[in-house]
């Protein structure tokens, strides 16, 4: 299904929030395309749970402007919230109802009806593989089937936009690769998403652009390829045998005429170098000239930048990435 | 600016809306569009599902219920049955007449700590964000939880009268005044639900709240003519007790039920006209207690 607009689902401009004795959001600008997921990464307390609050109208921003699905979160707040789903940091579940209890409650409070709201009930539990817990109470549940649960009432009124704050914390890997194929399912059924997360895996995984924030303004808002280059391209990485080596190798890679001259790590016997143009060619290159010279290596890697690179040098951070060149 | 955008979207919105509810399963259920039923009806249907969520509880775990009924019935038993032959009353009504009414109160006091933690614990577990993010009107969660208590509070009231009408309790006054008892009772147990619901919104603390509750519940009733008239106070406490709307509340269910010795409230106005000063410090606390229980649940929210 696509989505002939052009308007965005999710549009904030210039959003703020000051709470008494700090501002917990400077300057948030956001625009996620509908049928789009934007992944939104910042650390604890960098304003991501209070962007995703005042856009699904629980909190009202202290200035800015914010419109979802076609309607604006402070003046048309319910309107928003016919069109949109909510799932916090917690699931937010009843542990003393049985699955489908809350699953019916929800249906019937987004006016489903009796019947209706049975009918919608089973039919997501079936989806979200709850069927044979459906009547258990949700106590007895896993943190994986409760988030799962979580994200099934989130899309009973068959939300436009989505709002995920941190769904995957606190999940074992196969809990949390269900949860991604549930999110790539909603996406490819038409529905926007809002994921925050500090997990960058998660964002590169699932987001088609990322927004990253740090102490309440957005510090880059990408694709995260772009987000990536713009850290540099790929390097490689020898990890020598014999330490007297080290200056051979670093002139046999200052041969591939990158960019940036090659860096030795004389603590690990590590000299690594930026590919420019990337590829096995350079490789190769780099190969054939650590042979000429008789470098022995222990080890060789070829890194892609990964967004913990992005992160630690778009908020400052940097002293991992510095450390490993 | 706003409206320009809303023209634009509208149409694709609904045309979205309109291809998924066609889109595969054509016996997909499909929500019922706000017009279709009064505003009203679909108010008091979420207020009832949401009463329905509470009494689930119930049935699951029932320490609620055991808590506010089991308070009052250890009281009558211990003061209107074990102690009552120490216990003077002046004006000649056996003691377990006069007690009954000393006793239903607790019903309402002790429902306070219990009503405020179950706000707390929602507020704190995320389920009151994802009620709010629904297109309900907020006050339909608070409102739901009242009635669910209110029913736990009457069967809570009718397992004390059982045990008092069991040592001894009479009224004496026919049907229509005994009924008319009970329904200032239940009154007082919504008012004082609401006086939960503030406590709840406002405080975080859950320790904080349970010890809060207990304070209010020993203040309150030893503060009145619950075990003893008014004159058996010190003097200084007297007015404190006269005007407390327990005591209001008391003596207003003992004239209706022939339960009320002659002084047993005092003398003075606030004695004279009992059902006065309930209806008007029931109705103070009630629109107070609303009032900062609104204001501070969107406050919890917003946090």
């Amino acid at each position: 299904m696509t989505v002939a607009s052009s308007d965005p689902a999710i549009l904030a401009e210039g959003l703020q929030k000051q709470y008494r004795g700090h501002t917990a959001l400077h300057r948030v600008d956001l625009a996620v395309p509908a049928g789009t997921v934007l992944g939104v990464l910042g650390p604890n307390g960098a304003g991501k749970t209070t962007t995703v609050r005042i856009l699904a109208t629980l909190v009202e921003p202290s200035a800015g402007r914010a419109v979802v699905a076609g309607h604006d979160v402070v003046r048309e707040g319910k309107e928003v919230r016919r069109r949109i789903g909510l799932a916090g940091q917690y699931a937010a579940v009843d542990e003393l109802l049985t699955g489908r209890e809350n699953m019916v409650l929800l249906a019937k409070l987004l006016r489903y009806g009796r019947r209706g709201a049975a009918l919608r009930a089973a039919e997501l539990l079936e989806r979200f593989e709850l069927t044979d817990a459906a009547d258990r109470t949700v106590g007895t549940y896993s943190g994986g089937m409760r988030r799962r649960l979580d994200l099934a009432t989130c899309v009973i009124g068959d939300p436009q936009v989505l709002f995920l704050d941190e769904p995957s914390t606190g999940l074992d890997p196969t809990s949390r690769s269900v949860l991604w194929d549930v999110v790539r399912d909603l996406v490819a059924n038409g529905v926007t998403i809002l994921l925050t997360t500090q997990y960058l895996e998660e964002a590169d995984a699932l987001a088609d652009r990322i927004a990253v924030i740090d102490a309440g303004r957005v510090i880059a808002e990408d694709t995260p390829a772009a987000l990536k280059r713009m850290v540099g391209s790929e390097r490689l990485e020898v990890t020598l045998a014999r330490p007297e080596s080290l200056a051979d190798a670093v002139a046999a890679l200052a041969t591939l005429g990158s960019a940036q001259e090659p860096v030795a790590d004389p603590a690990t016997l590590r000299v690594s170098v930026q590919l420019d143009r990337g590829g096995l060619d350079e490789v190769a290159r780099a190969a054939v000239a650590l042979r000429e010279k008789g470098v022995d290596t222990v080890d060789f890697e070829v890194c892609k930048p990964t967004l913990d690179d992005v992160f630690f040098q778009l908020t400052g951070t940097g002293q991992k990435k510095e450390s490993r060149r | 600016m706003t409206s320009t955008t809303d023209a634009a979207v509208s149409p694709t919105t609904a045309e979205a809306t309109a291809s998924t509810a066609a889109d595969p399963a054509a016996s997909t259920p499909v929500p019922r569009s706000a017009e279709s039923r009064g505003a009203l009806l679909g108010y008091l249907g979420d207020t009832l599902a949401l009463a329905g969520r509470h009494l689930i509880h119930l049935r699951r775990s029932p320490g609620r219920l055991v808590l506010v009924t089991m308070t009052p019935l250890v009281m009558l038993v211990a003061v209107g049955y074990l102690f009552r032959n120490s216990m003077n009353v002046p004006g000649g009504v056996p003691y377990e007449d006069f007690i009954l009414a000393g006793i239903a109160v607790q019903v309402g006091l002790s429902g306070v700590g219990p009503t405020a933690i179950g706000v707390a614990l929602d507020l704190r577990h995320g389920l009151v964000d994802r009620f709010r993010s629904l297109p309900i009107a907020p006050s339909a969660v608070l409102i739901g939880r009242t009635l669910a208590d209110l029913f736990v509070g009457a069967v809570s009231l009718t397992a004390v009268s059982l045990v008092g009408l069991a040592v001894g309790w009479r009224p004496h006054e026919g049907v229509l005044r005994t009924a008319a008892g009970f329904a200032v009772l239940l009154a007082f147990i919504y008012t004082m639900l609401w006086l939960g619901i503030l406590l709840g919104t406002t405080q975080k603390n859950v320790e904080a709240i349970d010890g809060t509750g207990a304070l209010v519940l020993v203040v309150f009733s030893f503060l009145s003519n619950a075990y003893v008239g008014v004159n058996g106070l010190p003097e200084w406490l007297r007015p404190v007790a006269q005007w407390n709307p327990v005591t209001a509340v008391i003596t207003t269910c003992r004239r209706l039920w022939g339960n009320d010795p002659s002084g047993a409230a005092g003398s003075g106005f606030a004695a004279d006209h009992p059902g006065v000063v309930a209806a008007i410090t029931l109705t103070a606390i009630l629109v107070i207690a609303v009032a900062g229980s609104v204001r501070g649940f969107e406050k919890a929210i917003g946090r």
